[in-house]
């Protein structure tokens, strides 16, 4: 079973459905036992660092994702929830994030051409960075993905496992042992998207 | 790179959708639902459902369809038509809308683009402009295009990107239905004053249209049709080969 992270940020609907589409059973929940007994977890978020991870850890969810992925339990942060496992942001002020994965979030704007459009939208195939993923299993050279963001993992490249070009390589998946994460919404981005979830839930054995 | 979007628009009144639509292979044409399942496989980047209810029980039925092609369907979903407040945006985000369109709803209360913006984000909201020439003066049609504002079509789109919009869909009165192309002079105004996106509507009648439309005015990211694709006078799937052979970016 998948636990799909509830802190009261974003419309999980998307998500929840694609892997009912993938039939696989996900839950979505803010409770710590049902967290806990979960085979995997997702970690989603739309909107602001700072809100999200102020209600991260209201509820003390933050602790419960942190000492799970420290046993080992395979988690993926989704758009907002990739950015909350870095260590701090700089949205509209200075946040601390997880500190799962070693990076802080920046502003595309500090690298990007200055004629581009902000925010990054749309779909934009992945570059692979190293070796394949387990979560890009199923995933064929030059794939699209949709993204929406504005902010970007900087100093994160030592875990990062693909890129997208946009005038300047922006981080679009890291992961680091058991620990993944999406810049781009897999549950957007078609049987591609919905591949990446399925080669998530299939890591360690099949998903059922 | 940033691949330019092909996006199918199906209107839909009673949980039906609208123009004829004839195509092989689908056992309800006028499914939204089906036909949402249809274009997603054939290469669609995102979809429009606008709702063309008048009534009550009529929006009802479109929120379950919605929710049910939201939960088959895994491409951006846009949301348009009858958006006029707040409860609105939440009536169909709570659906898996992931964008919400509004034109005569931010004519008529000019807050609410902020309001909307500054709850779910300028992600989430699109500016979605009917916009004709009359006596050579760019002008803001309401209702359907029926009812002249007499506002200025471009500084208008500016106010409305400035106000928390993130997405502008530009549907030239003067070119639709025309099956001419697209109004290149229209867009190219409204390129040159804003920087999102732009998704221009109103006027494809076949592939060189889309051809000459992102060769020509490279800063549009989209485009946009209805009956075109709904009559299966072009495929989604041969319009994106055949960008790709001109060296447009498309995903495929």
């Amino acid at each position: 079973m998948i636990a799909i992270v509830d802190y009261g940020v974003g419309n999980l609907f998307s998500l929840k459905s694609s892997f009912a589409h993938i039939g696989i059973e996900a839950v979505v929940t803010g409770e710590k036992e049902i967290i806990e007994k979960a085979d995997k977890i997702i970690l989603p978020g739309v909107g602001a660092f700072g809100d999200a991870i102020g209600k991260l850890k209201s509820t003390g969810l933050d602790k419960v994702v942190t000492d799970e992925a420290k046993k080992g339990k395979p988690i993926m942060g989704i758009c907002l929830g990739m950015q909350l496992l870095l260590e701090k942001s700089y949205e509209y002020g200075e946040y601390e994030g997880l500190g799962l994965i070693e990076g802080e979030i920046r502003p595309i704007s500090d690298v990007i051409d200055k004629n581009l459009k902000i925010p990054h939208i749309g779909w934009n195939p992945l570059l692979i960075k190293g070796e394949k993923s387990p979560i890009f299993k199923y995933l064929n050279d030059g794939d699209c993905v949709y993204f929406v963001h504005s902010y970007y993992g900087a100093g994160c490249e030592k875990s990062t496992i693909a890129t997208a070009e946009y005038s300047h390589e922006l981080t679009a998946a890291v992961a680091k042992g058991n620990v993944f994460g999406c810049q781009f919404h897999p549950e957007k981005s078609g049987n591609v998207g919905l591949g990446i979830l399925k080669a998530f839930c299939e890591i360690g054995g099949d998903e059922k | 790179m940033i691949t330019k979007r092909i996006i199918p628009c199906l209107d839909v009144k009673d949980g039906r959708v609208v123009k004829g639509v004839n195509f092989k292979g689908l056992s309800d044409v006028s499914s939204p639902v089906e036909l949402a399942k249809f274009y997603t496989e054939n290469g669609a980047d995102e979809l429009v459902f606008y709702d063309i209810t008048a009534s009550a029980e009529g929006r009802a039925i479109f929120t379950d369809i919605l929710c049910e092609a939201a939960s088959s369907v895994f491409i951006p979903l846009t949301v348009g038509g009858g958006i006029n407040t707040l409860d609105d945006f939440d009536r169909v985000l709570k659906c898996g809308a992931d964008k919400v369109s509004v034109n005569s709803g931010a004519i008529k209360n000019p807050n609410l683009i902020y309001e909307a913006a500054k709850r779910y984000g300028d992600q989430c909201v699109v500016i979605s402009a009917d916009v004709k020439r009359v006596d050579g003066v760019f002008r803001v049609f309401a209702k359907g295009g029926r009812e002249n504002t007499g506002m200025e079509a471009i500084s208008w789109i500016k106010h409305c990107v400035d106000s928390g919009a993130g997405e502008v869909v530009l549907n030239s009165i003067d070119t639709d239905g025309v099956k001419g192309g697209f109004d290149i002079e229209m867009l190219d105004k409204v390129c040159e004053v804003v920087n999102v996106p732009v998704i221009a509507s109103g006027g494809a009648g076949c592939i060189d249209d889309f051809i000459h439309l992102f060769k020509t005015l490279p800063k549009v990211d989209a485009g946009l049709a209805a009956s075109i694709f709904h009559f299966g006078e072009v495929g989604i799937s041969d319009l994106k080969q055949e960008l790709k052979k001109q060296g447009i970016p498309v995903r495929i």
